[in-house]
């Protein structure tokens, strides 16, 4: 569905962010993308949707080629593509329901959007996405006044309110405490499983990403070194995404966080 | 640089090293030789006689003011009513104008770096180097005495305030927030409307009821140059050396400062 061919960037500075990067996800599949700072995790997905324009290289989705789009297809291209951000990038000072519906700019026009007079089943759809993640009390709170878990489940919203196909998602959990986190990893991939979408997801915590998603593609200096399922990144693979490093505790740290969690819920 | 060790080996750190300190204090001596000699020449060019007796004509003329002329009020409610006028209409027109040219000023907004952003900022600093006085001598010359002259003058004054501060808080907002709007496929003008503007919007009230404030304050003086308003009757009262009516425009002018520095206080606090 999502292909990725010799997808490079080099930023003005001179840096390459991305070198070549082939790659290929099917759809309903959620991938992790692992790798330290600065490997080009955040730029990867960031030229999906254009947001960075790619140096060269291409990006097709089902068949249509994003990278050759002008400004107009290309915003029609990024409705199907619902963004999740690391500090959720809420607009604070409007409300969640304005936030929710901001998901629907692409498919209304200027001033419908400004006079805020949405179609009504564009409210329903709103509903039921905060019932789906659990805040439909706090419609008419705003942005600002939510915590940490709950603004990013309205950023969930907004991404899902576009009707995507695919989602990008940078770094979801990287404000968040472990609990929450794992909430929010665990409503995103389930989610996704509801619809049948694809993801790709960003993130720094491996234990966490292994987890929940059923493929792992490690990015070193903007090239992939690794793309496989979870369960066999061995302490060599982390060693060659991130470098010389103790692996072991990081491996087996999944199986006992959820003997502690259980542990947790029964005291 | 700071870092150095010491006859028994020790390691000391201070702040500056021995050259950077010497630097200093060469420059701090620097600075007061200056202030000192040039207090020489102000001295020699002071009719210190004057100086002397500034107190005493103070008094003198403190003393002829009070009491204010308490009646005379009743011919200031007109003017007192169009410094009012001048200050909140110019106020508005600037805004219209300052908000477009703001955005085209930002680096972030503008359409072109050049073409729109450099008239933009042109315009900011020709506006804000010509002070409202002037603009009114200008313009009382350019369409006649009165009140439009004077609200042309706040208006053309405050552009440039306003647009400046308005473009410097549009420069420092969360990109973020713009990246995510962006992504779900917003246009131009949605991602301004959806984006930009809820994040500036604080800031745009308090600049504009701030410039609306210090509008008052020069409104009361442009009917010095016959531009309307209070400052028309504070110059004909000095022409006569009427000063208990003057005392009383001060007074005036006094209150009225103080409810609009109310006003603008609560507007801030309700908008934020």
């Amino acid at each position: 569905m999502l292909h990725l061919n010799k997808l490079t960037k080099q930023y003005a500075t001179g840096d390459k962010a991305l070198t070549s990067v082939e790659l290929e996800i099917p759809k309903g599949q959620v991938v992790a993308l692992i790798g330290p700072s600065g490997a080009g995790k955040s730029t990867l997905i960031r030229c999906i949707n254009r947001l960075v324009e790619p140096t060269s290289g291409t990006v097709t989705l089902n068949g249509k080629e994003l990278t050759k789009l002008g400004s107009g297809a290309l915003r029609q291209a990024r409705r199907r593509m619902g963004m999740i951000f690391q500090e959720y990038a809420l607009v604070e000072r409007l409300t969640v329901m304005e936030n929710v519906l901001s998901g629907r700019l692409g498919y209304v026009g200027f001033w419908r959007s400004f006079l805020r007079k949405y179609p009504q089943s564009d409210v329903d759809e709103a509903f039921r996405l905060l019932e789906r993640v659990g805040l439909d009390h706090m419609a008419d709170k705003r942005a600002d006044e939510l915590s940490g878990g709950q603004r990013q489940r309205v950023g969930i919203a907004r991404a899902l309110i576009q009707d995507p196909e695919l989602l990008l998602v940078d770094e979801p959990t990287a404000s968040l405490d472990p609990k929450t986190s794992r909430q929010i990893m665990r409503l995103i991939c389930e989610l996704c499983a509801e619809r049948d979408l694809a993801a790709i997801i960003n993130i720094h915590d491996v234990a966490l990403a292994q987890m929940f998603v059923q493929r792992v593609i490690g990015l070193r200096f903007g090239e992939v070194v690794y793309d496989g399922p979870p369960d066999q990144l061995t302490p060599e693979t982390l060693t060659e995404i991130y470098g010389e490093e103790d692996w072991e505790a990081t491996i087996d740290k999944i199986d006992e966080e959820e003997d502690e969690a259980e542990q947790g819920a029964v005291a | 640089m700071a870092v150095s060790t010491n006859l028994e080996g020790q390691k000391v750190w201070m702040v500056r090293d021995r050259d950077a300190q010497l630097k200093r204090w060469l420059i701090y001596f620097v600075s007061v030789a200056v202030v000192v000699y040039c207090w020489m020449i102000i001295s020699d060019a002071t009719t210190w006689f004057f100086v002397f007796d500034a107190p005493r004509i103070a008094a003198d003329i403190g003393g002829r003011a009070m009491p204010p002329k308490w009646s005379y009020i009743n011919e200031l409610w007109e003017p007192l009513w169009d410094t009012i006028n001048i200050a909140t209409i110019g106020t508005v027109l600037s805004l219209i104008i300052a908000v477009p040219v703001a955005f085209m000023a930002a680096r972030n907004t503008t359409p072109h770096q050049v073409f729109c952003r450099g008239p933009a900022l042109l315009l900011i600093v020709s506006s804000r180097s010509i002070n409202s006085l002037i603009w009114a001598l200008l313009l009382v010359a350019i369409i006649g005495p009165g009140i439009f002259a004077g609200t042309i003058a706040i208006a053309l004054r405050s552009i440039g305030f306003c647009a400046k501060l308005l473009y410097e808080a549009i420069e420092e907002i969360d990109e973020k927030q713009v990246e995510a709007i962006t992504a779900t496929g917003a246009s131009r003008w949605q991602v301004m409307a959806y984006a930009i503007v809820p994040q500036i919007m604080p800031s745009f009230a308090g600049i504009t009821v701030f410039r609306w404030d210090i509008n008052i304050r020069e409104s009361t003086v442009l009917g010095l140059v016959g531009a309307g308003g209070l400052g028309l009757q504070m110059s004909s009262s000095l022409n006569v050396l009427a000063w208990p009516q003057v005392s009383l425009i001060i007074f005036v002018i006094f209150i009225a400062v103080i409810i609009s520095e109310m006003v603008s206080a609560k507007v801030r606090s309700a908008i934020i």
